[in-house]
């Protein structure tokens, strides 16, 4: 009798269970574009990139033109260069608001070594690269050693690096004359049929082709998906979570000395205030690329559309004759709606 | 009873005292600030058994599985692995001796897909220059392990092994942690509440697993609270009480509510070894 009472509960128990697990896997179309959003993060600033240009292009033809889209990217390159260290660190849950002041730091320690005390150009660069790779990993220091929270060691060293520039600077510039061709080769046009590219361009976007390997194919860009995302069980699963996000620190430094030799290239000059606003606009083009500020979500080349999709609205917009403050207003919008949809993606149906 | 030791050698079975333990710890102390995890607690566990450690709420049972895999420095004490002291000090450590531990927040990475959780930190990579020179991960060859090892343990219900685990049901979450935990594990597989967030149907598919690792030669430690588990799948019970061990009984040895009167004290501890020997 007892055993028969227990086989019937069984019975019960499994439709029920069943019930549950059909009604569990309904989908509604809302459902679908989750996962599928879900899965393929760099799909909506895909579509969004896609949508501006054709909006673009439709309120004004010389949009499409070779020239302006050689234009655009030539624009992206710096941003976009930066934006593959930001990445980097967001996807460790961390933030670095010192990229700007760090790249800016090395172009002026590039430039200065050769045009104020005559380092040979190839030099000049190898200086400025380990300069860049040690600026990165004094933030990976701090925060690693003195555990301090990378908003805070970023914001400490933007102030100490913008110092740095302005003082070893002394506020000047140095002129396109006095650095040598090494340091300006990033301004060198190449022609890719209609379009007029740079060697920066063609620089930054090699560093996604790499970054997109590392992240995807090497065990560190695993990591740093799994220290990002659960640092807790990626310690236990026993990943050396400190020498990781010390790396990744380092590594970002390093990018943002290759675009401080971009920089230099696009501006034909090294100054101790150009590229004020690219802090902020790293981490824009990261966020718009869909990449999560949370940590250990995103996709490298979404920075890159992330970038893209700003150049282009901002190019769109002063092609189609609005003022400059509402192309800021609009990238403004754009950042909200980015991470709105970052958080209803992460919101996952177990 | 008067041969009754207060350092409490297991000698409840005839093999036991002959046979050298897996893994053995004298005398762990684990303190955090004021409060003390560990009181001066021993361990044993032998070659081919499951034993089940039990315990109340801050008895221990944690800090001293942490101990043993790594996740924790004890303070004073030595943790010694087929008879060799060994100090762990990452869990790196323990998975390079062969002890590998589910723990109870199982330690996978939502983000990341089943097989990429299961390789974890001990990722293979390509043959050839591909993987020496440009460091390329063999993508293929993990996930074909990972789907072997999860259709090994008789967990065929995942769709994909490529999804990400956060979008997984707890129990094959919890399947993930162990098929990791089974595919690597050489010298012995910690569980840590491993049927706690489990049906009915899961609980039993785990419980099998145990059985299972035990006949291939590879001792468990099953931390529990459940007690119809412990006593359905354990040889010996470890019974942790106010950081130390205060009795190792059998489940032919002591009733389920005897076990129960020594974890919360009701029962002298000492007594419910000295009526097993």
């Amino acid at each position: 009798m007892r055993i028969l009472e227990a086989a019937d509960m069984s019975q019960v128990q499994t439709t029920t269970v069943d019930a549950a697990e059909r009604f569990l896997q309904r989908r509604t179309p809302l459902q679908r574009l989750h996962s599928i959003l879900h899965r393929y993060p760099a799909l909506s600033p895909a579509v969004v990139l896609v949508l501006a240009a054709l909006v673009f292009g439709a309120i004004n033809t010389r949009f499409f033109a070779p020239a302006n889209l050689s234009l655009v990217a030539q624009q992206v390159a710096v941003v976009g260069g930066l934006a593959v260290g930001q990445t980097l660190i967001i996807l460790t849950a961390g933030i670095d608001l010192s990229v700007g002041a760090i790249m800016v730091f090395t172009s002026i320690v590039m430039a200065g070594s050769a045009a104020n005390f005559g380092v040979p150009g190839p030099a000049a660069l190898v200086i400025g690269l380990v300069f860049g790779t040690l600026a990165g990993g004094l933030n990976g220091l701090l925060v690693t050693r003195l555990r301090l929270p990378p908003f805070i060691v970023t914001l400490g060293t933007l102030n100490i690096f913008t110092a740095l520039t302005l003082l070893v600077s002394n506020g000047a510039s140095i002129q396109g004359r006095n650095i040598p061709d090494v340091l300006l080769w990033t301004g060198q046009a190449i022609a890719i049929g209609p379009f007029r590219l740079t060697t920066g361009v063609v620089l930054m976007l090699a560093m996604y082709v790499i970054a997109t390997y590392v992240l995807r194919n090497t065990a560190w860009g695993r990591h740093i998906y799994a220290v990002g995302d659960d640092r807790e069980a990626a310690r236990l699963a026993g990943i050396a979570v400190n020498r990781i996000l010390l790396s990744a620190y380092l590594v970002a430094g390093l990018v943002f000395a290759i675009t401080a030799w971009i920089l230099i290239g696009r501006v034909g000059a090294a100054s101790p205030n150009a590229a004020t606003d690219a802090n902020l606009d790293s981490i824009t083009a990261v966020v718009i690329g869909g990449t999560s500020l949370f940590g250990g979500r995103g996709i490298i080349i979404g920075s890159l559309l992330g970038a893209l999709i700003v150049g282009v609205i901002r190019n769109g917009l002063a092609l189609a004759g609005v003022d400059v403050l509402w192309q800021t207003l609009v990238v403004g919008v754009l950042v909200i709606v980015a991470v709105a949809t970052d958080q209803w993606i992460r919101r996952v149906r177990a | 009873m008067t041969a009754m030791q207060p350092s409490l050698q297991p000698n409840l079975q005839p093999g036991p005292t002959t046979r050298q333990p897996v893994i053995e710890a004298r005398g762990l102390i684990k303190t955090f600030g004021s409060v003390v995890g560990l009181d001066a607690a021993d361990f044993d566990l032998y070659p081919g058994e499951v034993l089940a450690v039990i315990g109340d709420n801050g008895a221990g049972k944690s800090t001293l599985i942490k101990c043993l895999s790594g996740a924790t420095i004890p303070d004073a004490g030595e943790i010694l692995v087929e008879g060799q002291p060994v100090a762990f000090r990452r869990p790196q450590d323990a998975r390079a001796a062969g002890i590998e531990t589910v723990y109870q927040s199982l330690a996978v990475v939502p983000a990341l897909d089943i097989a990429s959780n299961m390789f974890l930190g001990r990722e293979i990579r390509r043959h050839g220059p591909l993987g020496s020179v440009f460091r390329m991960l063999d993508h293929g060859q993990m996930r074909a392990i990972a789907r072997q090892q999860l259709l090994a343990l008789g967990i065929g219900t995942l769709q994909e092994i490529t999804q990400a685990v956060e979008t997984l049901s707890g129990g094959q979450r919890q399947a993930v942690a162990v098929a990791r935990a089974a595919a690597f594990g050489s010298k012995v597989i910690i569980l840590d509440e491993p049927t706690a967030s489990l049906g009915v149907r899961e609980t039993g598919q785990v419980l099998k697993l145990i059985r299972d690792l035990r006949d291939r030669g590879l001792p468990v430690v099953l931390i529990s609270h459940n007690m119809p588990n412990v006593f359905e799948v354990a040889d010996r019970i470890h019974i942790q009480r106010l950081g130390r061990r205060v009795a190792v009984v059998t489940p032919t040895s002591h009733s389920p509510s005897e076990a129960v009167a020594i974890m919360t004290g009701a029962m002298e501890g000492a007594a419910g070894l000295a009526a097993s020997a």
